[in-house]
């Protein structure tokens, strides 16, 4: 097997450094997802900006794709409008769900594309969409998004 | 180094083809025997050859195959009940340990609510506000969950035995838990996430000095070392056959004679019934009290060619198989820099599933590199989740060995945790 396509430079450096980890000040909404089956565990805080960017916070426990991933949520979502934050959200999903197939798109996903490797592993996939999963819901929360589709 | 003469580890894996596959492009390390067992040929053979030559519901039907497969079945209740000393009429089977468990727990929410409706019903199991439950903090979920939701339904409240910083049962203030109060006393013999063995008669002796009924989750223990079921001083014990060589699909419940007439039943309908009309009905004898529905009988086949199969190797062997492997492991990860046992540390009353945490690294990591090697171990928190925060861990990753590992996989197994240090470089 091929350990450096399942964790890929760019996933360690985010799980060694995570970006925009940290608390909000006035969050709209806060949640916390686990993952039963190995404990990790996330709490995302969500608000917007005057401008009606959002502002996301998260405070973590886990795997490194997992808190890689909140990192990388972080950058994608932070400072960014609703739809850009949503189009990041469902591209990552699907390449969750696309087990290695297709080209993700970097322009859309950043540093997000290095998880494409871990899409070929069916109990890390989890572990990867934890963050994204909690942001929706917080989103929900904040009304900030529809609770249909998911 | 103690070599291992007692166990023919090389005839014994001859009997585990999946054992010679490759993982990975690695050769299969199987150290995770703990969540279920392989199984040997015998038992795949056993469950085939009633498929194909007798298969049949057993205990209905009037034909030879009916016949055939009743007493295959009956047959198997024999050698697993004699297997841990017990009587046929005594052990019942189940679909799981889970569903053993929850049978046992059952009994009294079921008997509480029929007390309350004014049934007569043995009021040993009648339970509730002022009432408690003990359980230990290295419990299974499944033997968690089923008496907190006896707590919930009835008002019993649930109490635990804690744990020492080695993974032992504080058992000093044993006298204060267990007390007047105290209607079941529920424990493991053996930790699935701690490896400890627990002085399981000792606390039987304390739950029956306050006429509590004394409940033993031995999931762990009976496929790994010789167990009497009079030896532990219980009145139920649960335990699985996929843990010991056997299918998936089928579980235990042995009971002594007098608890078992005594329980309400659990799941209710056909074959555990005396007579039934539309407004009422009443129950067969144990064990067919607790055995609604179809049996799983290729499974408890599989099972009893499981039990013939433990018993040719010796369950002492293989207790000493296991406890040679066990200290090998030990010292060998108190060797390895940054990797800290959680559970005893020495092979005093301690079992072969060996939980560690890796500093600067999440078990599912530590797991993922050790797969990369081929070596297939648990990570989590082992259905055991209140065990992890007593120690301060989110998760452990445990190796589990078995009668058909080796010293040398023992090895590959410390090997594989010494490379995913490398491959994160927490370690200089």
């Amino acid at each position: 097997m091929d350990l450096e396509g399942l964790y890929q430079e760019i996933i360690l450096d985010h799980y060694k450094h995570p970006r925009g980890k940290g608390e909000l000040t006035s969050p709209l909404a806060e949640v916390h997802h686990v993952n039963p089956t190995c404990g990790d565990e996330i709490t995302v805080q969500i608000a917007t900006d005057p401008a009606g960017h959002l502002l996301v916070g998260y405070q973590g426990l886990g795997c490194s794709i997992s808190q890689a991933s909140a990192s990388v949520m972080s950058e994608l979502v932070n400072g960014n409008s609703i739809e850009v934050a949503e189009t990041a959200r469902a591209a990552f999903v699907d390449m969750m769900h696309a087990q290695g197939a297709g080209e993700p798109n970097e322009e859309i996903l950043g540093d997000g594309i290095a998880f494409a490797g871990v899409a070929k592993y069916p109990a890390r996939v989890k572990c990867a969409l934890l963050p994204w999963m909690a942001l929706r819901d917080a989103q929900i929360h904040a009304n900030l998004a529809e609770s249909e589709e998911g | 180094m103690p070599n291992l003469p007692a166990l023919d580890v090389a005839a014994v894996r001859t009997q585990f083809p999946i054992l010679d596959r490759s993982v990975r492009g690695r050769p299969l390390v199987y150290l995770d025997s703990g969540a279920t067992s392989q199984k040997p040929l015998c038992v795949l053979d056993a469950e085939r050859d009633y498929y194909l030559q007798s298969n049949a519901a057993v205990h209905r039907g009037a034909h030879a195959l009916a016949e055939e497969a009743t007493e295959a079945y009956e047959s198997a209740r024999v050698t697993i009940a004699s297997f841990v000393g017990a009587r046929a009429q005594d052990l019942v089977f189940t679909t799981n340990a889970t569903a053993a468990l929850n049978l046992a727990a059952y009994a009294f929410s079921n008997a509480t609510a029929l007390a309350a409706r004014g049934h007569r019903v043995d009021p040993r199991f009648v339970i509730g506000e002022g009432d408690s439950i003990v359980v230990t903090e290295m419990e299974h979920h499944a033997n968690l969950i089923p008496w907190q939701q006896v707590c919930e339904k009835t008002g019993a409240t649930l109490r635990w035995i804690g744990l020492s910083d080695d993974g032992r049962l504080d058992l000093r203030n044993l006298d204060s838990i267990i007390d007047q109060t105290t209607k079941v006393v529920s424990l493991s013999h053996q930790s699935n996430i701690l490896g400890t063995i627990n002085p399981v008669a000792q606390i039987m002796e304390a739950a029956h000095s306050v006429n509590a009924i004394g409940v033993v989750d031995a999931c762990q223990s009976i496929p790994h070392m010789p167990v009497d079921v009079h030896d532990l001083g219980a009145d139920l014990i649960g335990w699985s056959g996929h843990k010991m060589l056997g299918p998936t699909g089928i579980g235990f419940l042995w009971g002594s004679t007098e608890i078992l007439n005594a329980m309400t039943p659990f799941q209710t309908g056909g074959s555990m019934i005396e007579t039934v009309t539309m407004e009422r009905s009443t129950f067969a004898t144990p064990p067919q009290r607790f055995e609604a529905g179809t049996q799983m009988v290729a499974q408890a086949i599989g099972t009893a060619a499981a039990v013939r199969y433990l018993e040719s190797v010796g369950m002492v062997e293989i207790a000493a198989h296991e406890h040679a492997l066990t200290a090998h492991a030990l010292a060998g990860i108190s060797q390895l820099p940054g990797v800290r046992v959680i559970g005893p540390t020495d092979t005093h009353m301690r079992g072969s599933a060996i939980s560690f945490v890796v500093d600067g690294l999440h078990p599912h990591d530590v797991g993922q590199v050790m797969d990369a090697q081929g070596v297939a171990v648990r990570v989590g928190h082992h259905c055991a989740w209140p065990t992890c925060r007593r120690f301060s861990v989110p998760a452990t990753t445990r190796i589990s060995p078995y009668l058909y590992n080796t010293l040398d996989e023992i090895d590959a197994g410390l090997a594989a945790i010494a490379a995913a240090q490398e491959f994160f470089q927490v370690v200089n």
